[in-house]
């Protein structure tokens, strides 16, 4: 069963120069796919339109079994979460808690069922003595972890990840990379930690200018080295000592 | 730059309330309001010679105080500049009404004197029990107190959103002052020349991390709407009310009865 489907998925900004161009590819239920690419290729785009906060391409997109236009993005937007490249953006309120809390209370939920959910989310990012810490004392690596975390409590049925590695310490990225493994549903992970996609994605889509370069398995794209060379990318660390 | 990141440290701290809206408190924030607003409408009802009566509402801040474990100094020491401009506007009583009132200790007291006096207190508790309300219900419980009160949704939100703004737009001016000021060692403030991009560009960033920060509430259930109005976890009506009643009727009794004057006749045995 396919969670989500683009077909001939074209975009521009200005009308005149395709960020997007003829983008063709399916997601799975239970798939973890890796969005790679160099900046600026358009990959936050792509994530963007897939939960409606980008509107205008041309071609079909489809999440959850619904096209995405205007008159489905409140069922879109349920069942997927989406975590911000600026996680310092997505988190808006004072505490943690009260951050984490948002999604659900606006989907109507009762506070003792708010209260499992945002316990339960910060429990997954290992964030659960932090749930009353003001976020705007909170590092980059926490507020990271907290904006992963309001998605969570959503409990969406794909989610989707731009740059989520960023300004995380090795401990906490590999709670990241767990979190991701863990995680139910679809998921895609924009990134340029390609050590990330190699240790949660078992397929990857190499996006270059707009298009799809190419859609395979990771281990077979990210060991090849030319190819990412070509397209802004470089061998990840973790494969460099085996070449 | 440090004074503006305190000031932004202060709004957080107005933001969070105490503690957020998860402060363990029984009280509805709709009655701390109410109780806030029949304070103000008592301080404010005294008249400008009746200094002492007002100084009844002081046991208002000292109770709540203590009892919240609230600093009214803080508080009043980062709005000092709106005090001092109260103050000066109040000085002009003093060469316009000189009549003498009563003397003590042998010193004329004038009626410019007492109303100056009565309105610069006025100003201290006023301030003060609006910054009590603030530390001790946040914004959002202000503004789910505004629900309750019947105030349209759309209104609330608009309140909202626009303190959001005011924390992001703060959070712009600190980020690229710091980063002017790094690079521009040894200068006191911004230069002039630099002014028109840096307020151009500061409006842009602003506008485009509100727009993220809305992109984040939209994807997260938000349609506008403020839902938050009714009773919390916690919070128990009776004792809501009884909060509220208790208090707007020791505010009646210290408006009618000048509690610091009885209780000084009563330990002089004048009177």
């Amino acid at each position: 069963m396919e969670e989500i489907r683009a077909e001939h998925l074209c975009f521009s900004y200005d009308g005149v120069r395709d960020v997007l161009r003829d983008l063709n590819f399916c997601i799975g239920q239970e798939e973890a796919v890796g969005l790679i690419g160099a900046n600026g290729a358009g990959k936050s785009t792509l994530l963007k339109i897939l939960v409606g906060l980008v509107s205008g391409y041309r071609g079909r997109v489809e999440v959850g079994g619904l096209h995405v236009e205007k008159k489905h993005l409140q069922q879109i937007r349920r069942q997927t979460g989406y975590v911000f490249q600026d996680s310092e953006s997505q988190l808006f309120l004072s505490t943690v808690y009260e951050d984490v809390a948002f999604g659900p209370r606006n989907y109507g939920y009762d506070e003792t069922e708010v209260d499992r959910l945002v316990m339960e989310a910060l429990r997954q990012v290992h964030m659960e003595d932090m749930k009353d810490r003001q976020i705007y004392r909170m590092s980059g690596g926490q507020k990271k972890l907290a904006a992963i975390a309001t998605v969570l409590s959503m409990e969406p049925r794909m989610i989707l990840l731009d740059e989520p590695s960023g300004g995380l310490d090795p401990r906490n990225r590999r709670n990241l990379i767990q979190v991701i493994r863990t995680m139910r549903g679809a998921r895609i992970v924009a990134s340029h930690d390609l050590d990330l996609i190699l240790d949660t994605c078992r397929r990857t889509i190499l996006i270059g200018e707009g298009r799809i370069v190419k859609d395979g398995p990771t281990e077979e794209i990210l060991t090849d080295e030319k190819l990412l060379w070509e397209h802004g990318l470089e061998l990840p660390l973790s494969l460099l000592g085996r070449q | 730059m440090a004074r503006l990141q305190s000031a932004i440290a202060a709004l957080h701290e107005v933001d969070m309330g105490r503690g957020g809206e998860r402060n363990g408190s029984s009280i509805h924030p709709l009655a701390r309001f109410v109780v806030c607003l029949g304070y103000l409408v008592t301080v404010v009802s005294f008249e400008p010679y009746d200094l002492w009566g007002l100084m009844g509402m002081s046991l208002y801040l000292i109770i709540t105080g203590i009892w919240e474990d609230i600093s009214i100094g803080k508080g009043l020491c980062g709005l000092r500049y709106a005090l001092f401009a109260v103050c000066f506007l109040g000085l002009v009583n003093l060469f316009y009404d000189r009549s003498v009132i009563y003397k003590l200790a042998g010193i004329s007291v004038t009626g410019g004197m007492l109303s100056f006096a009565t309105l610069f207190f006025k100003s201290i508790f006023t301030v003060s029990a609006m910054y009590c309300l603030l530390r001790l219900i946040g914004m959002n419980g202000l503004c789910r107190a505004l629900r309750r009160l019947g105030i349209p949704g759309g209104a609330v939100t608009v309140l909202l959103l626009t303190w959001r703004y005011l924390i992001v737009f703060l959070k712009e001016i600190d980020r690229m002052g710091q980063a002017y000021m790094l690079r521009a060692p040894g200068q006191k403030g911004i230069h002039i020349r630099a002014w028109g991009p840096f307020v151009g560009l500061l409006l842009l960033r602003s506008m485009d991390r509100a727009e993220t920060v809305y992109q984040s509430m939209l994807l997260r259930g938000y349609d506008g709407g403020f839902r938050q109005a009714g009773m919390e976890k916690g919070e128990r009506t009776g004792i809501s009310i009884l909060y509220a009643v208790s208090w707007i009727g020791i505010f009646g009794l210290l408006r009618i009865f000048p509690v610091f004057v009885l209780a000084g006749r009563l330990l002089t045995g004048m009177g």
